[in-house]
């Protein structure tokens, strides 16, 4: 750069310090700019309203007019509410069909598509494409198939001379076809996840294993699975929270029924506040629900804590 | 695979390692009884095509006539390509609408997040001020809210910002997510810090060197955050279902529901307001599809 001549207006130099100082303001102050429109957004949506629900989950309130203070009367009918109940019960129903079968077997296709094999990205895509299938047109999609008098499901068993089934429509299958369409969406997730993991097993671990003359099995058992346990830990976490969270898939297919045996809590939360008008109701449900999820993601936490020391002593 | 270790073959080879997929071809020793394709995939393939079929027929279903759907058993191949079906989604008042408000918001969200995000997390990768740390933990801490904690209280937040039932209740949530604020952050800092310094030291101003320097390299960070952002706002039926009222402000996922109701008899109708709505994101993660699988499996997931 050409230099130019010295103005003879020119400031007197400032003290480094001072103008470090002054600069670090000036930082801050960009930088908050910068955070701002996120965290307003953020922290504005999250925090407020989750210490509101806090508050309304304490109230008798409709949404409309003001609401009551009613101490922990909302909890205490919460327990005797045998909907409630039937609730809590689907989704745990659900929760344990749909988190052992969808981590299972997307390990074991993961396993499987993780050897050499030819078309295994075709695959992987074609098990994977359901995840982005949004729950409403997966809902509507099933419904059709799985319609008792016109749907393709039962025009098969027709063919196959079995009887027709009810599927959604029948309060004893609900509930398990919703695992199964949900299984259809979510088990390419966790083959994905696995995939990713099995990548990153060491070579040299398994080649040391094998030299040994430990077996194919043996490898999985006590190398491959060890090492990818904290993915298997993550999907556990994952898998667990987004079943105990289900609501879209119920929404549109079955709207809780029939008769109440497919109604989950969230979908259970959504009718007391926007259908039956008891928003604190609902919002005391939400706080049971939010708790136990916490509860899984601490117990979860602790198990892996041990996990990782574990697995540090067994290295160093 | 079958147990093949009662053949003939050389013992390394029974030993051969799982969980391979990188490295130099083995060198296989020949065996007499091979089939010429692996065995796997008389499981993979029934089962792959288990998982396409629903997929399948929809698309089939979509062209069918109505005859062909409504008679029993229905037919399993459409006779010819028939656009009923789309000829009424698209001619119907609403559905064409439905599609627009999808389009809008997640077009505003994927924006809004992409610069919000970078904003926010260039800030807390690069940039020094006071209760950052705490504030990140804070952010990241929000993730793990679950939606129905906060739904009726975001609801009550939007019906006091006069909201309620306008896209505008949509749109603000999903301006900016703890997620796509983090993943730029984490990617910022994995960008060499000496790139930035030397134009920063030149007297280019913060937001310059950003956006000459620092975004043109994060282009795959940005990418990813662009799909999952238009993936979850295309695909969210929860908070319209909860924010809107009128039939005029719903977007395709939640019309999607009601149409099955109005239309009942109509199923060729409903298939292809099905494909209209499941299309996009389909396209869009076929076209990031690698992308999309490293965004999954590398944002923080793999512990």
């Amino acid at each position: 750069m050409s230099r130019l001549p010295t103005p003879i207006t020119r400031p007197a130099p400032r003290t480094p310090a001072g103008s470090a100082r002054r600069r670090g303001r000036r930082e801050a102050a960009t930088a908050w700019a910068f955070v701002l429109p996120s965290v307003l957004v953020i922290l504005g949506l999250s925090v407020v309203p989750v210490l509101w629900s806090l508050l309304l989950s304490f109230q008798y309130s409709d949404l409309l007019t003001p609401s009551v203070w009613v101490g922990w009367d909302n909890y205490r009918q919460l327990a005797d509410d045998p909907q409630f109940a039937q609730a809590v019960r689907n989704t745990l129903v659900y929760t344990a069909l749909y988190v052992p079968l969808s981590i299972g077997l997307g390990l074991a296709l993961a396993l499987v598509l993780n050897r050499r094999i030819r078309f295994s990205g075709l695959y992987r895509t074609l098990l994977f494409v359901p995840f982005v299938v949004s729950a409403a047109a997966q809902g509507v999609l099933f419904s059709f198939i799985l319609d008792p008098e016109f749907g393709a499901a039962n025009a098969l068993l027709h063919r196959l001379g079995l009887s027709p089934q009810g599927f959604l429509s029948d309060p004893a299958q609900a509930l398990l076809v919703l695992v199964a369409i949900s299984l259809w969406s979510g088990t390419g997730f966790c083959v994905v996840i696995y995939l990713a993991a099995l990548q990153d097993v060491p070579r040299e671990l398994i080649e040391a294993a094998t030299l040994d003359g430990a077996e194919r099995r043996h490898v999985l058992r006590h190398v491959t699975l060890p090492t990818i346990a904290p993915v298997s830990v993550f999907l556990l976490l994952w898998q667990t929270i987004s079943a105990l969270q289900v609501f879209d898939l119920v929404y549109v297919t079955t709207k809780g029924g029939p008769l109440g045996s497919t109604t989950v809590i969230v979908y259970f939360v959504w009718e007391q506040a926007f259908r039956n008008f008891t928003a604190g109701y609902g919002a005391a449900a939400a706080y049971v629900l939010g708790v136990a999820l916490l509860v899984v993601a601490a117990g979860l936490r602790l198990v892996r804590r041990r996990d990782d020391r574990r697995l540090k002593g067994a290295t160093s | 695979m079958t147990d093949l270790s009662h053949l003939p073959g050389r013992a390394t080879d029974r030993l051969r390692p799982v969980g391979r997929t990188t490295g130099e071809p083995v060198a296989r020793p020949r065996r007499r009884f091979r089939l010429p394709f692996s065995p796997w995939h008389l499981l993979l393939a029934p089962l792959a095509l288990l998982f396409a079929v629903p997929l399948i027929w929809l698309g089939l279903s979509s062209v069918m006539s109505d005859a062909e759907i409504n008679r029993f058993p229905p037919a399993l191949w459409p006779s010819g390509i028939h656009l009923g079906g789309y000829r009424f989604v698209l001619g119907n008042a609403m559905f064409p609408r439905w599609f627009a408000n999808s389009l809008i918001v997640s077009a505003v969200a994927v924006v809004s997040n992409l610069l919000l995000g970078t904003l926010g997390g260039y800030a807390f990768a690069r940039m020094r001020f006071g209760g950052s740390r705490v504030l990140l933990v804070l952010m990241l801490a929000t993730m793990a809210i679950p939606f129905q904690l906060t739904m009726i209280p975001t609801f009550l937040v939007m019906r006091k910002l006069g909201l309620v039932d306008t896209l505008g209740a949509l749109i603000v949530p999903s301006l900016v997510t703890p997620f796509a604020v983090f993943l730029l952050r984490q990617f910022f800092l994995s960008l060499p810090r000496e790139l930035e310094e030397a134009a920063w030291i030149d007297g280019c101003s913060r937001l310059r060197v950003l956006f000459q320097i620092v975004v043109p390299l994060s282009r795959p960070a940005l990418s990813t955050v662009a799909v999952l952002t238009f993936l979850t706002t295309w695909n969210d039926l929860s908070w319209p279902l909860i924010a809107l009222n009128h039939d005029a402000n719903y977007t395709l996922q939640l019309g999607l529901t009601t149409f099955r109701g109005q239309h009942h008899t109509q199923w060729s109708a409903v298939m292809a307001g099905n494909v209209i709505t499941v299309l996009p994101v389909l396209l869009a993660f076929l076209a990031a599809q690698k992308t999309f699988v490293r965004s999954i499996t590398s944002t923080g997931l793999k512990g």
